[in-house]
């Protein structure tokens, strides 16, 4: 992403000279106050809005198996099976279920959930809901996942739960993993990046290096360098929001 | 929450608990038994105001006698459904394939849409009794004036339904399709139809109803007999020779076919939402 732009209505500037690059196996997250717009960045990212000024580019070719996207709502398909959820990005490149079967087996078997396979997504907790929602997106082992706050509805314990298991999941496939959040701890945790973005206009403030080691565990999260971390991702959205008003 | 094992004692029900499921078996018996009783009553009611009154069968016939002519005229009187049955039938699927099509593509073009509904809504909102004359001057077949009747009364709440229905498809998932690379085919036939299919089954249900209305009232504005008679034309000749048991009957005879159809669609309607729709689901508590 370079020095991009994003204007709405002509008056609205969303996104202000706002440049990124994100590197093969990366986990960044977007890190920001409320109001933002970091969401507008993810949307430019997947191609849903263009820059108005400034370009983003992928090394090498690329299509739409090459990207993931979780939504901050598990935007399940209620009238589908949860097998029939996650096949869809086949679906749409035209494979028959049972090309594909494996595929979508093993992306349920990931996130633990393949024993719900015919379930409907009203049968499962939000928690299940979230799980398919990951495994769809990453069923195709796209190069790139987009994430847009999708545990900020969960309870504290589901959110650890799934943290963890986000990392398990990225190191299984091996993409790269631009993750929109609010939460400093949630940033610190996933990233090895984390990139804090200030509001109105939307920009980014400063880039923090998490160079803690993978995998993370549990214990990562009471340890000291934890919380130096945390403290640095605090100070830095204190500044953020400081510019921001 | 556990699971209970079958040989653990029965757990002990507190008073909400017993008072809703006491609750739940009244509704289930009453939901039947509470509209049987209600018709038992007023048959009974209008039979002793016609015996007590003294009134001639030729003003107002008792259930006994209506029921009786139902017996003797049926070969008449079910050919005559059969007519309006088949004029019903035919108005409500030219309404869905007219009102889904219409809906398909007026989501497809804004231009479409913005050019035709108004006159979608013309059509609606003007009285069919003031259209079926024109379309019977116009239209050489009878049975096509009676679809054509029949089908401009039902067919806009499918088109309504079905147009809100498609335009109401998640718009996260919209974008999931777009990021997906899902053709505009893909999106109408895999997220929009699915999506619109509560309301189109709702919109189904009004037009079932109306599509009987639009045909009784299209044979009305006909006026014609011979051989393929509707319902309606035999209320009308009934009505001419003072045949009052046999209007009744007649009337009773569309009562019940409307309600056939309606409770025919709303069973297709759960059979058809109820594995994920809120609407088909029932709620423990």
């Amino acid at each position: 992403m370079e020095h991009v732009d994003k204007t709405f209505n002509g008056t609205v500037t969303a996104l202000k000279g706002m440049s990124l690059q994100v590197r093969e196996g990366d986990f960044i997250s977007l890190l920001g106050p409320s109001g933002c717009v970091i969401s507008s960045a993810l949307r430019l990212f997947s191609d849903l809005l263009h820059p108005t000024s400034g370009r983003i580019v992928w090394t090498g070719d690329h299509d739409s198996g090459d990207l993931g996207v979780v939504f901050q709502e598990p935007t399940l398909m209620p009238w589908a099976t949860v097998a029939q959820n996650v096949w869809l990005p086949f679906r749409l490149r035209g494979k028959t279920y049972s090309q594909v079967r494996d595929d979508v087996l093993e992306a349920l078997k990931l996130v633990g959930l393949e024993k719900f396979q015919n379930s409907y997504p009203r049968e499962l907790s939000g928690g299940m809901k979230m799980r398919v929602s990951i495994a769809r997106a990453m069923v195709t082992r796209p190069r790139l996942i987009l994430m847009d706050e999708p545990f900020a509805a969960l309870d504290e314990i589901t959110r650890f739960k799934l943290n963890n298991d986000l990392l398990t999941l990225k190191a299984a496939i091996g993409c790269t993993v631009i993750f929109v959040t609010h939460s400093v701890f949630e940033s610190v945790f996933l990233s090895d990046r984390i990139v804090v973005m200030a509001a109105r206009p939307g920009r980014v403030i400063t880039e923090l290096e998490v160079d803690a080691p993978y995998p993370r565990s549990a214990d990562f999260r009471t340890s000291t360098e934890y919380a130096a971390f945390t403290r640095r991702a605090t100070d830095a959205l204190e500044q953020a929001m400081g510019e921001a008003a | 929450m556990s699971i209970a094992d079958p040989t653990d004692p029965p757990l002990q029900l507190d008073a909400d608990e017993t008072a809703r499921l006491r609750r739940q078996r009244v509704e289930k018996i009453g939901k039947w038994l509470l509209p049987a009783l209600v018709l038992v009553l007023m048959l009974i009611l209008w039979d002793r105001i016609v015996v007590w009154n003294e009134i001639p069968h030729y003003i107002l016939p008792g259930p006994g006698l209506v029921f009786e002519t139902l017996i003797e005229d049926w070969a008449m009187l079910f050919e005559a459904l059969l007519v309006t049955v088949q004029i019903t039938l035919m108005a409500l699927a030219v309404a869905v394939v007219g009102g889904v099509g219409l809906a398909v593509l007026f989501t497809q073009s804004r231009l479409v849409e913005m050019s035709f509904y108004p006159y979608a809504v013309i059509l609606q909102v003007t009285p069919i009794v003031a259209i079926a004359p024109l379309i019977f001057i116009y239209v050489d077949s009878r049975i096509a004036g009676l679809l054509l009747c029949a089908w401009l009364v039902a067919f806009f709440p499918v088109l309504s339904n079905t147009t809100l229905g498609l335009n109401s498809a998640d718009h996260n998932l919209r974008d999931l399709f777009r990021i997906y690379g899902a053709s505009r085919w893909q999106t109408l036939r895999f997220l929009q139809l699915p999506s619109a299919l509560p309301y189109f089954l709702g919109g189904l249900r009004i037009a079932g109803g109306l599509s009987l209305i639009g045909a009784v009232v299209a044979e009305y504005v006909a006026g014609t007999g011979g051989l393929k008679s509707g319902l309606a034309f035999r209320i009308l000749e009934a009505g001419y020779r003072l045949n009052i048991p046999r209007m009744f009957a007649a009337l009773i005879l569309i009562a019940v076919t409307g309600v056939i159809i309606f409770a025919g669609l709303s069973f297709l309607s759960h059979m058809l939402l109820r594995k994920w729709h809120e609407s088909a689901l029932k709620r423990d508590h």
